[in-house]
Parts: C-alpha cells; sequence; structure tokens
C-alpha cells in the first residue's frame, strides 16, 4: 500500500495553503481508488474521514472532467447528512474553484427536482438508503446508474445488520449488477472487528478484494467516573444528586453533551438540569420523540454556539459534526464501551487533543459497569456484533422495486442476492419463497391469480402486473416502521405541536394525568383524534414517562463487571460503600466469578426467592424468567413473578426451590420458547413491522385522509388469520426470526443455560445476600399497587437492606 | 340468569364470540360479517390472507351447533362488497350454502352492501321488525321502537393495572343494542367514541361477555 499517489496540484496547493499535509489513511485512500479497488477506512471522529472518503473521486474528476455524468454516489443514514459534508466536501470544493456539483436527494427533495435528477445528475449525490433504493425503481436509472465509479457509505458500523443495511446492501447488489466497475467505499467509527465490515461491505461477501485503511488513533480519551457526594445508590437512575455536579461540569465547560440511555430519562434529566439551573445557562433537550421541528431548532442553537448544554438520547448519537463540544457526559451505565467511545467521540474534534468524558452511573451495578467500560477504552476493547442474515420482508420490498425498473429472470436475481452479503447464504427455496410472496401473497390457496403483482412471462423473466403496484409501491417503501404515534398539542384548537408519542402511551392517559414531555410537566386537557391536547402542569408528573428502547449489556462488558467483582484487589478502586457491599456479599454468600453461575435461594416474608447471576443483558434475562416460570408452574412451585435486569434474574415463588438445575436445563428449550413466543405481544408486534416492510399492508401517511370505504384492517387480525391457516407463511418466518433476535438473546440465553448445567455454584442461604439487594428493590418498585405510599415503599427498602447488611 | 340481557320485553344472551343469541325464538343475530374483505383489499394490491370468509363461517357454523339455533339474522355488511360473492372460493361458498339451506336465514342489507341479491340463498331485507322489535343495519337516532343493530363494530379499550385491554362488546342503552363485529378480520370502533353514543342515546353501557358472566361498563354521559 506504500505506493505513492501524485495528488492533483490544486488539492495539494490548497492543502498547502492551510498549512496540512495529506494524512497517511488519506493517501492510502486514495491509492485505492486509483487501483480501482474497494476500500473501508476505519478512523475515529475528527481524522479526516470524509475528505477521504471523496479524495478519489474529486482526483478523477479533476484528472477528467464530465459533464452531467454520475460520478459518486453517496450515502448516510441521517437525512439531516448537509452540516458534515458542507464542512468537509462543499467547503473543499469550492475554495479549491472546482466545477464539480453535488446534490442531495431524500425524501424532503421535490419531486421535480428528482425527475431532473434522473436527466442531469450531478457529479456527486448524496442520498439516504431509502432514497437510493427507490432511485433504482425507475427504468432510467440504468441510465444514469451505468457510469457510477464509486459509492461511499458512510458510518457503515451504523448501518451493517439492520434492516435499512440490508436495503442499502442489496442495492449496492443492484448497483454492481449494472455496473461491474462499481468501486465501494466504507467509512467507518471505530469498530471492534473491521474484516467483518469488510465482508458486508464486499461483493460476494469477499472481505479480501476491500483493502482495510486504518487512520491513526486519536489522542487517548480522558474519561473518569463521577460519584455524587461520595455514595452510590443501591438502584434506580441518577438523581438530582447528580444533577447538581453534572450542572458544576457544565458550568465548567463551553459545550457539553449530556448523553442518556433513554427517552424517559432524558426528560427527568432536564429537568432536574433546569431546576439547579441557578444560572440560567441554556441547557437544551434532543431526543427522537420531539417534533422534527424542535429538533432542528435545537440543532441549529448547538452549532451556532447558543447553548451550553445538550440533554439527548440516540437520536444525537450518529456522526453529525457539531463543532466545539469539549466534554461528553454519559448519565447512568454506557452498556457496551463500543458505543461509549463513539459518544466520548462526540467531544473534541481534532484529534491530537483527547476528547474528555464523564460517566455517571446511578447505582452500585452502574458504577462496576462504569470502572468496567473505562478499563475497556484504555485497553481499546471494542464490542464485536454478531452478524444476522438478511431479513426476508426486506427482500421481498427489494425484489419488488427490482421489477419495477424492469422484468428479471430468477435465476440471474437469485445470483444477484447472493451477491449481497447479508443474503450470501439465502437458500434457494427461500429465495422462491419470498418471490411467491411478491408475485401472489404465496399462500397455498391460489386465491389470487387475477392479483397477482408479478406476471410470469414467456420468456421466464417477471414483470409487474400494472403500472398502479409500481406506484403503490414507491409509496410504501423502506424499511423504518414507525410505531402508531398520537400528538402532543399545547393549547386546544390549532394549538402547536410538541412532538410525538407512542399509541400505547398515549392511549392510557386520561383527563388531568400528567406526564413529562419536552423537559415540562404538561397536563391533559382533551384528546381529538390523534391529538392529545396538553397545558402545561406543575410539579411532579403523576403518570410515569414511557419506556424507549434499552439497548443490553455487551458481553464483553458483562465479562469484565464479573472480572472486577471477583479480583478483591480490585476493589480498591471503589468508593466505600461499593467496596464494602462487595466484602460483605464475599463473607455472606460469594461474588460471582467469570464462567460460572451463581444462584442464590433465600425465603424472605414467605416468599421464596431464586436470584440467578447471569450476566447476559436484560432480554436474556427477561426470556429465561418466563422460561423458569412457565417450568416452575409445571413442577407444582406456585411462582408468584419475576424480575429481571442486565445483570441478575430474581423467580419468586411460594414453594421453594431446592435443586435450580433441572429448571434452568436447555432441553427442550425451542419447544418452550415457541410456546411462550406465539402467545406473547411482540411476535405479533414484529409482524405488523415485517407486513408493512414487505408490502402486504400499505403504511399509513400522516395527513393522508381515508376514504370511507378504506376501512382499516388491524395487523393483529391478519396475524390470527394467518397463523391458523398458513402457519408456514413466509411473513411469519420472518416476524419470528425478527422477534427471536431482538427480544430475547437466544444464543446468550443458550450460553447461560449451558453454563448452569456444568458450572453453576448454588448457595442455599437464609437470608437475602447483599448482593441480590438491588434487584430484589427493582421488585418491590414493580409491586407497586394503588394504596401503597411512599412511606411504606421507603420503609420495605429499609428493610431489605438492613436485612442484607447486617 | 347473569349472562343475559333483557331488551324490548325479551331476553337475549350476548355471546363471547360476537354473537347475540334469542332463546325464545331459537335466533342467533350476528353483524358485520364483511366476508371476503381480504379479497377486496388484494384486488387493490394488498394481498391479504385469503382465509377471513372461511375462518368468519367456520366460527358461525360452531356457534350454529352449540346453540342448536334455527333462525339466522345478519345485520347488514355480510359482504364487504357487492362482487365479494363471487370472489367467494369454492370451500367457503359451500360452507354458506350449507349454512343458508339448513337455517331459516335472513340478510339484512348494510351499506357495504346495499343492493344483495337473493342469488346467496337466504332472503333478503332492507329492514324488519321482528316480535316488535326493529332489526337494521345502522342505528337511527329517532327510532322510537327498541332497535337492535350493527354497523359501528363497537370495541372496549380498558386500562387495567397499565394492561390495556381492547374486546369486542355490545353497546347497550334503552332502546338500542348494537351488536359488535363478527367477520374475522374486522376492526372496532371505541366503544366510547362519540359517533356511537349520538346513535344509543345515554346513558349506555358495553357489555362484555364471558364464559361464565357478563360484564358491564358504563359509557361516560
Amino acid at each position: 500500500m506504500a505506493e505513492t499517489v501524485t495528488l492533483p496540484p490544486v488539492i495539494a496547493d490548497w492543502l498547502a495553503a492551510r498549512g496540512w499535509a495529506l494524512r497517511r489513511h488519506q493517501a492510502e485512500m486514495l491509492a485505492a481508488g486509483a487501483a480501482g479497488d474497494h476500500a473501508l477506512l476505519v478512523a475515529p471522529t475528527g481524522a479526516g474521514k470524509t475528505l477521504a472518503g471523496f479524495l478519489p473521486t474529486l482526483a478523477e474528476l479533476i484528472a477528467a472532467p464530465a459533464a452531467e455524468r454520475l460520478h459518486t454516489i453517496y450515502v448516510s443514514p441521517l437525512k439531516a447528512l448537509a452540516v458534515d459534508v458542507q464542512r468537509n466536501l462543499l467547503a473543499p470544493i469550492a475554495e479549491m474553484g472546482l466545477s464539480i456539483t453535488v446534490e442531495t436527494r431524500t425524501g424532503d427533495t421535490p419531486s421535480d427536482r428528482k425527475l431532473r435528477q434522473r436527466e442531469r445528475p450531478p457529479h456527486i449525490l448524496l442520498t439516504t438508503p431509502e432514497s437510493l433504493s427507490l432511485l433504482i425503481t425507475y427504468p432510467d436509472s440504468f441510465e444514469l446508474l451505468k457510469g457510477v465509479r464509486t459509492i461511499i457509505v458512510d458510518e457503515v458500523h451504523a448501518f451493517a445488520n439492520t434492516k435499512r443495511g440490508d436495503l442499502l446492501n442489496l442495492a449496492m447488489a443492484r448497483l454492481q449488477a449494472i455496473n461491474p466497475g462499481l468501486r465501494r467505499v466504507g467509512l467507518s467509527a471505530t469498530i471492534g472487528d473491521p474484516e467483518a465490515y469488510q465482508g458486508w461491505l464486499a461483493p460476494d461477501a469477499d472481505a479480501e478484494s476491500v483493502t482495510l485503511v486504518q487512520g491513526d488513533p486519536g489522542a487517548e480519551p480522558q474519561v473518569g467516573v463521577l460519584v455524587p457526594e461520595g455514595r452510590i445508590p443501591w438502584t434506580g437512575h441518577t438523581g438530582l444528586h447528580a444533577a447538581r455536579e453534572v450542572y458544576k461540569l457544565i458550568a465548567a465547560h463551553k459545550l457539553t453533551i449530556v448523553f442518556v440511555n433513554t427517552r424517559a430519562v432524558a426528560e427527568l434529566t432536564f429537568r432536574d438540569l433546569w431546576n439547579v439551573n441557578d444560572d440560567a445557562l441554556p441547557i437544551g433537550i434532543h431526543h427522537g420523540s420531539l417534533a422534527p421541528e424542535a429538533r432542528r431548532k435545537t440543532e441549529a442553537a448547538m452549532s451556532a454556539g447558543k447553548l451550553r448544554a445538550i440533554v439527548a438520547t440516540a437520536s444525537l448519537d450518529l456522526g453529525i459534526d457539531w463543532g466545539d463540544v469539549d466534554l461528553v457526559v454519559q448519565m447512568g451505565a454506557p452498556k457496551g464501551s463500543s458505543r461509549l467511545l463513539q459518544r466520548i467521540g462526540r467531544a473534541n474534534h481534532r484529534m491530537d487533543e483527547p476528547s474528555k468524558a464523564v460517566i455517571v452511573p446511578g447505582n452500585r451495578f452502574e458504577y462496576l459497569e462504569a470502572v468496567a467500560a473505562v478499563d475497556a477504552v484504555a485497553e481499546h476493547e471494542l464490542d464485536e456484533e454478531v452478524f444476522r442474515p438478511g431479513s426476508l420482508d426486506v427482500l421481498a420490498q427489494h425484489l419488488m422495486g427490482v421489477a419495477c425498473a424492469a422484468p428479471f429472470a430468477p435465476e440471474a436475481m437469485y445470483q444477484e442476492i447472493r451477491s449481497s452479503s447479508p443474503y450470501a447464504g439465502l437458500p434457494r427455496e427461500l429465495f422462491d419463497k419470498t418471490l411467491g410472496f411478491v408475485e401472489n401473497g404465496g399462500y397455498a390457496l391460489r386465491a389470487y391469480d387475477r392479483f397477482k403483482r408479478l406476471t410470469l412471462q414467456g420468456d421466464g423473466s417477471y414483470r409487474v402486473s400494472h403500472p398502479r403496484m409500481v406506484q403503490q409501491h414507491r409509496l410504501n417503501a423502506g424499511v423504518i416502521v414507525e410505531a402508531a404515534m398520537m400528538n402532543v398539542v399545547i393549547g386546544r384548537r390549532r394549538g402547536r405541536r410538541l412532538g410525538q408519542i407512542e399509541e400505547w402511551f398515549g392511549s392510557q392517559l386520561r383527563i388531568g394525568d400528567s406526564f413529562m414531555f419536552a423537559g415540562l410537566t404538561l397536563e391533559v386537557t382533551g384528546f381529538d383524534g390523534a391529538d392529545i391536547q396538553v397545558t402545561t402542569g406543575r410539579g411532579d408528573p403523576s403518570v410515569p414517562s414511557y419506556m424507549g428502547a434499552r439497548l443490553p449489556l455487551t458481553t464483553n462488558l458483562a465479562d469484565r463487571v464479573q472480572a472486577l467483582m471477583a479480583t478483591p484487589s480490585q476493589w480498591d478502586r471503589m468508593p466505600p460503600d461499593v467496596h464494602e457491599w462487595l466484602h460483605l456479599q464475599n463473607e455472606k454468600s460469594e461474588l460471582p466469578a467469570p464462567g460460572t453461575l451463581l444462584v442464590e435461594t433465600f425465603e424472605r416474608d414467605k416468599r421464596h426467592y431464586v436470584v440467578i447471576y447471569g450476566f447476559e443483558g436484560r432480554n436474556a434475562h427477561q426470556t429465561l424468567g418466563m422460561l423458569m416460570t412457565q417450568r416452575m408452574e409445571r413442577a407444582g412451585l406456585k411462582p408468584l413473578g419475576f424480575v429481571g435486569s442486565d445483570y441478575v434474574l430474581s423467580v419468586w415463588s411460594l414453594e421453594p426451590v431446592t435443586d435450580p438445575k433441572p429448571l434452568l436445563s436447555p432441553e427442550v428449550l425451542e419447544d418452550e420458547l415457541a410456546e411462550w413466543m406465539a402467545a406473547s405481544p411482540f411476535l405479533k408486534k414484529s409482524f405488523r413491522e415485517v407486513a408493512i416492510i414487505a408490502g402486504l399492508i400499505e403504511r399509513q401517511h400522516p395527513g393522508k385522509k381515508k376514504t370511507g370505504q378504506q376501512v382499516t384492517f388491524s395487523s393483529d387480525l391478519i396475524y390470527d388469520v394467518l397463523k391458523k391457516y398458513e402457519p408456514d407463511h413466509l411473513l411469519l418466518q420472518a416476524a419470528w426470526a425478527d422477534a427471536r433476535t431482538k427480544l430475547s438473546d437466544i444464543a446468550r440465553l443458550n450460553s447461560l443455560l449451558e453454563r448452569s448445567q456444568h458450572a453453576m455454584v448454588h448457595r442455599a442461604l437464609d437470608r437475602v445476600s447483599p448482593l441480590a439487594v438491588p434487584i430484589l428493590l427493582d421488585l418491590g418498585r414493580q409491586r407497586v399497587e394503588g394504596e401503597a405510599t411512599d412511606d411504606a415503599l421507603l420503609a420495605e427498602a429499609d428493610a431489605i437492606i438492613a436485612e442484607a447488611m447486617s | 340468569m347473569s349472562v343475559s340481557v333483557l331488551f324490548g320485553g325479551h331476553d337475549f344472551i350476548p355471546m363471547p364470540d360476537a354473537a347475540l343469541y334469542w332463546p325464545a325464538r331459537g335466533a342467533l343475530l350476528v353483524a358485520d360479517l364483511h366476508f371476503e374483505k381480504a379479497s377486496w383489499f388484494a384486488s387493490f394490491g394488498q394481498l391479504l390472507p385469503p382465509y377471513d370468509s372461511v375462518e368468519t363461517l367456520a366460527r358461525l357454523d360452531s356457534l350454529v351447533t352449540a346453540s342448536g339455533a334455527r333462525e339466522l339474522w345478519c345485520l347488514g355488511d355480510s359482504f364487504h362488497d357487492l362482487r365479494g360473492i363471487d370472489r367467494m372460493p369454492a370451500r367457503a361458498r359451500g360452507m354458506l350454502d350449507a349454512l343458508t339451506t339448513t337455517l331459516d336465514w335472513t340478510w339484512v342489507v348494510g351499506n357495504h352492501d346495499p343492493h344483495l341479491d337473493g342469488g346467496v340463498g337466504g332472503r333478503v331485507v332492507d329492514e324488519i321488525e321482528v316480535d316488535g322489535l326493529l332489526l337494521r343495519h345502522e342505528a337511527r337516532p329517532d327510532e322510537t321502537r327498541p332497535e337492535i343493530s350493527g354497523h359501528f363494530h363497537p370495541k372496549l379499550r380498558i386500562t387495567v393495572r397499565g394492561r390495556r385491554i381492547a374486546r369486542r362488546c355490545f353497546v347497550h342503552s334503552d332502546r338500542k343494542l348494537i351488536l359488535p363485529a363478527f367477520g374475522a378480520l374486522t376492526g372496532g370502533l371505541d366503544a366510547a367514541d362519540p359517533a356511537i353514543g349520538r346513535a344509543v342515546g345515554r346513558p349506555a353501557q358495553a357489555l362484555v361477555p364471558t364464559p361464565d358472566r357478563l360484564l358491564r361498563f358504563p359509557l361516560a354521559a
């Protein structure tokens, strides 16, 4: 890779005028481009990644200017890709005085401009996976795409292994088929396993065909753990006491991002910060439920330097360059070292200066997790992702889209699909089943021959049956399926829309209830269709906030937490109360050592508890809880309930469990899982998503009025009928696959069950152990029903702790 | 008997499967079957599972068997559209013919199937008075006689201990009784919706039959 490529003088002059030199990884990207090789650039934020990705394109366009020819397609996960690209692409082009045209194409691009782009394309097109996938449904796109030299995929780490990634990867396979000389370029933040991403990017999943370019590591980040007032609570989240100290940090820095894990915590943290905001510092909030206008406003205020801090969820995670952030605060546990590192990367975009970050753990397990994460970052240990096969609903959508542009022959299409890495292992039979679904719904009863969406022609190829279906497809394409939402509107008639909340949460609210949203306590004053009308209320909300999706603790952090616990010499790094906690656990029970599975049983208040220290993440523990209670029911142990955290599962029953081993047996797991999943609401939720993506059900387009005849139908009812009459249907299969990966972490559950059979350590105790206190307190909170007062809850918590520590 | 309801001077049993049984006549009343709703959507490109008619008929058949009903009254919107009968798969058509020939069968027409013709078996009426009760598809607020109807697909939605429950229900007021939709793919309208309130008048209650009890939930005025 050492050959030097001559930089066009205009670029060299531009760099020189700024006193910059070409960086090594930029030169290597340039060389890969000159050699016509696919390339993956892995580099930390601030390394000039975007420019490095575009350098070969600029060099080629300078060497051989081509009028009105699309040269490079750039795909980003974000619609709002303008900021970063403005700085890293448009500004250099303007400053070098190049006549290279750059345009965006997203869902927001007006249709006349989209049409014009197909006729007279820019040199560089900036787009999203959805818009690219739509572009290839146009017959004239062949002409447009034939000469494209390069496709650049930004934020590869955020795409791979998602449905959007599947869609994009299939589109790349299509582009490659139209234009075999296409060069693929990926840009990624620091990742644990670059080879897996090289494979994802490569045609035919051939990782070796992709040149890996590693950026130089930036300065080591400085990550600290903040212990508010030196005490770590047993359970719960960071509270007001932490807000005061975080506020001090904000006041001492120019611009701070306060990252939180869920939208609910974002709201609480924002409120807490404002409660201690004595100097009225400008602090904003940003999460996915807020109205887009509100988010854009916050983003604009931030890049204009008008904010001192912003409380944000993952909606701010992706690689937008926010300028002068000099501190990142992570509230609560980071859950994974890769995610933490990407968040830290938001602070300070100059590679040679260290990024500064502070983790604020909310409870004792989170404290251990924070320390583990600091260690992982220092040792450059990153999480590895388990790649799953491409989704069949996305494949169905892609096949219909491809047919919209031109007829295709099944055999050739099968080969093309298999060249897309998520689908490299797709069996022919499953391809045919998917094609059959697109054609006529894929039902054994051939009822829909008259309504076929694809028609088999004499030459063995398939074409779309009716132009109306092409229109329909374009309207419904895309893989992001929003949950049913309700609008939060402040004021009555024609009020201002604050944002949206999930319908399941909104429909539980009654007039007079108050809840937290957009940093405000809001009181419900009325309902009007999908609108919830509110006024600003006072004091604490009466309805607890909704939960966002939560990522489970990664395996590598879980291992580190266990190792920290099992190594007494490490305890000196802990505050006194955590030290004492671990010490007492060691004395009264034992510490869960890596590679083993500690299970405690004890009686408390006439209930028998089993506490399993699985460290396999919340999803796996929740699933295990479901299975264990089923098994205990059958064994006559009268289970009463369970609660799972990222670290622990606790199950309680009326009868004692004397031997936990059979309850954890991995045998017949698949059957029981099937039984449980079939009865769970998750499967129906997954079904709704796959049915929309695959094109069985049309999207509800917000604002589009339903005509009288178009009575809607519920996807749940379709699910019930399908399950009864066609249990092997493709979409049930796809829903099942989704539910399994998303909700139950089967692989980690299996690993836990395997450990239980040969490495289980069972301690029968006469009372609750110190380590079990947090989960028992969680359980106490879940039991809150009507009459219980805060005082009663506090009394209960007090009793549990006193018992464990005495 | 706790499972029955007195309406218009007659005893009725709302059944858990969205049908109303009239013991005195040995009659079953159902509303909004929406046969061939799936294939109607299929003709517009949404290829929903083509099993809704079979499923609806299978449920109807088992209710007839279990109750021993001799009469069957369909209160309108029996077909999702007037071409539905032509699209009905042979298996479903066979089940329907078997039922209409063995039972005293009446179709009351609805807004989805206004010109239903006799070719489907049974007799077709716009609306009808039976033993002092008016049977029609959509409740008329100006009707003074006791009236049984369908049309609204009422569904009770409540939250109990943080758990959301939605169940097909009957809506019952002094002079009106509205049946839930029976069809396998028929969705629902919140029983508390003002449209239902206007149709039945107040006070009204939602009736939810369970295997051993008839549950009654007052609907807000």
